[in-house]
């Protein structure tokens, strides 16, 4: 709490050096200050004794040599002896009491005090003292053969005993000063091997974590103790870091060169691809108008030498030629949107179904078809390849619900669990659930040929362009009630880079 | 051979020289069709050289359609040293080809074609598009060596050459 208001005695400003230097420094200081303690009140109280005797001999040899003075009622002859004690510094003032208490001669250092007043001793004992204000008072019976006939009282002062004191303090506060110094350089040069290793040690890890350079070392002590094995254990820490640094960006130099490498198989791959594309562009489609040149040139020209059934014969030849045609056109247009780069923007999806729309009018002539096109969302897309799911589909829409008059076609966006979903969906007969996992596949179709026309290339396509874009297409119908295909494009200002 | 031929049909493939040419003939295409199967000879009769050293330079065909897929020299080289050279560059050439791949429309256009058609399979296609190419090219366009349009002479049979 001090520390809170005090900063200079919060102990975690100090170092470990200054913590330990003022312990050892307090732990003498205390050490020292109790003994010196102890041993001054020994001292002293020892010496209160001493005082006690040497004041009661004093007081003794007073009295005999007082006692005939007594005997004779000499108080002049008393009263010399008395003055003897000017010799004690210490002795304020004596006095000698008659058996009756009265006082019979008195002696004072300064003068003053005449008739003091007697204090009494108790019966069966020699003296009495007391220790009051800063005097010790001593009063003793003079004997005379066994008989008590009179006492004596000495005052004395205690100067001595303070000056003792006053000594005794000095000393200690001497002893204690260089104990202290001592104690203080003793610190100094054993924080050598305690608190400077670990003083570097700090300091090599502030230089780790603040630089970021783990090929320092914190240096090493001699010793083998605790802070020496903080030190190589720290130090050992420090090189599995480089080691584990150094395998880590081995490891992404490796990737780094795999992904290199499978790029440039990927390149290769799609080159050849490009080239495969370009032969079937070319020499697919020649034999394919050789057989139909011919198949023609037989009906037209030998019309009198066949008949109905193989002009029939022939009239199929020339619609598969026409339906593998159409086969290529479309593999190709599906090879296409595999090959080709990206370019994203964001566009706005309303206006772009709308044209859509408006380019199917030749397949909607005479058909009634109710458009109920929704609000629809603007993302980061290819426009031209986006356009053309949206002609699939629609064109799909269109083809599907031949049959419904009138026939609904919607398209929308709506959320689903905080996703945002762009939706088609039509009235028309729509699918077997049970065969929607075929429905993307190349050339899958889920209705005969004779009930509706198409290749089955279409959704291919379609969902190979919004995977390319990173988003999903999926599709929900149910026989005779039409079909809802669903589809996800990244927002405007979200889409990743592919 | 007096007249010089209204188009010259550079075609390495014999179906598909036949199949042209029954085109031309039922859509009454009037002219002299001469055919060069490969790209040495389609160069050779530009430049009345080789085989052709009879001929003049001055008979330059009224249109040249030009397959791309050619042996020896191909197409785009043909077009190249015809559209280099003096003598020939005026010479109308329209590509017909099987291919439709843009990089293909892109460079014979760079190399100065003057027209290219995707060779369409389906019959019905490749005679509306033979009609619509004769109309042009030898009906109202004025070709640089001849002064009217439709200046031919008898159109041989079909089969011919």
């Amino acid at each position: 709490m001090t520390g809170a208001r005090f900063p200079m005695f919060r102990r975690r400003n100090y170092s470990i050096r200054q913590k330990l230097t003022s312990m050892n420094m307090l732990v003498s200081g205390a050490a020292l200050l109790l003994a010196c303690t102890a041993f001054a009140i020994y001292e002293l109280a020892d010496f209160r004794t001493t005082m006690v005797n040497s004041l009661s001999t004093q007081a003794q040899i007073i009295g005999a040599n007082s006692a005939s003075a007594l005997l004779f009622n000499d108080a002049e002859s008393a009263r010399n002896t008395l003055s003897a004690l000017q010799a004690s510094p210490n002795i304020i003032s004596a006095s000698i009491y008659t058996r009756s208490n009265n006082i019979f001669a008195t002696w004072s250092r300064h003068g003053g005090e005449d008739a003091p007043l007697f204090p009494g001793i108790p019966t069966g004992q020699t003296l009495t003292y007391s220790f009051g204000g800063n005097e010790l008072v001593l009063t003793r019976v003079i004997d005379f053969q066994g008989k008590r006939i009179g006492a004596v009282r000495i005052r004395s002062d205690l100067s001595e005993v303070s000056g003792r004191l006053v000594r005794y303090t000095g000393i200690v506060a001497a002893v204690l000063a260089m104990s202290l110094f001592a104690a203080f350089v003793f610190s100094s040069i054993f924080q050598k091997a305690t608190a400077r290793p670990i003083a570097q040690l700090a300091d090599t890890a502030r230089i780790v974590s603040r630089e970021k350079k783990y090929s320092v070392r914190a240096p090493t002590t001699t010793n083998a103790d605790e802070i020496a094995l903080l030190i190589e254990a720290f130090n050992e820490m420090l090189g599995q870091i480089q080691e584990r640094d150094s395998a880590l960006q081995a490891g992404r130099d490796e990737l780094e060169l795999r992904v290199v490498r499978r790029t440039a198989q990927l390149e290769a791959v799609n080159r050849e691809l490009e080239s495969f594309t370009y032969s079937v562009a070319h020499d697919l489609r020649a034999p394919l108008r050789h057989i139909q040149g011919f198949a023609d040139a037989l009906i037209e020209e030998c019309s009198g030498q066949i008949d109905e059934a193989a002009r029939g014969y022939l009239t199929r030849i020339i619609e598969s030629t026409r339906r593998m045609d159409q086969l290529i056109n479309d593999l190709l247009g599906l090879a296409q949107v595999g090959r080709q780069e990206l370019r994203v923007q964001p566009t706005k999806l309303d206006p772009l179904v709308n044209d859509v729309v408006r380019d199917l009018n030749h397949e909607t002539q005479g058909r009634n078809i109710e458009w109920r096109i929704g609000d629809l969302p603007t993302v980061d897309c290819d426009p031209g390849l986006i356009k053309l799911v949206f002609h699939n589909l629609l064109s799909n829409a269109v083809k599907y619900t031949r049959p419904r008059d009138p026939a609904i076609i919607e398209a929308g966006q709506q959320t689903v669990e905080g996703e945002r979903v762009i939706y088609i969906r039509d009235n028309g007969v729509g699918f077997n659930m049970k065969y929607a996992h075929k429905l993307f596949g190349v050339f899958e179709r889920l209705h005969r040929r004779e009930d509706f026309e198409g290749t089955g290339v279409g959704l291919a396509t379609v969902q190979r362009i919004i995977h390319k874009h990173g988003g999903r297409i999926w599709a929900e119908a149910a026989v005779d009630r039409g079909a809802t295909f669903f589809l996800t494009l990244p927002t405007a200002g979200q889409s990743k880079t592919l | 051979m007096s007249e010089a031929a209204s188009i010259l049909l550079v075609e390495d493939d014999p179906h598909d020289v036949e199949l042209t040419l029954r085109a031309f003939h039922s859509e009454n295409v009037q002219g002299r069709i001469e055919i060069a199967r490969d790209g040495e000879e389609a160069l050779d009769y530009l430049f009345c050289r080789g085989a052709f050293r009879s001929r003049t330079p001055d008979q330059q065909p009224a249109l040249v359609l030009l397959d791309l897929k050619l042996p020896k020299v191909g197409g785009l080289q043909v077009l190249r040293e015809v559209k280099a050279s003096v003598e020939c560059q005026s010479t109308p050439i329209v590509v017909m080809t099987s291919s439709g791949e843009r990089r293909d429309v892109t460079e014979s256009y760079r190399l100065g074609a003057n027209g290219y058609i995707q060779k369409p399979v389906d019959v019905a296609e490749f005679r509306k598009a033979i009609r619509a190419l004769a109309a042009y090219w030898l009906g109202v366009n004025l070709s640089p060596s001849r002064s009217r349009p439709g200046q031919v002479s008898a159109m041989p049979a079909p089969g011919a050459r």
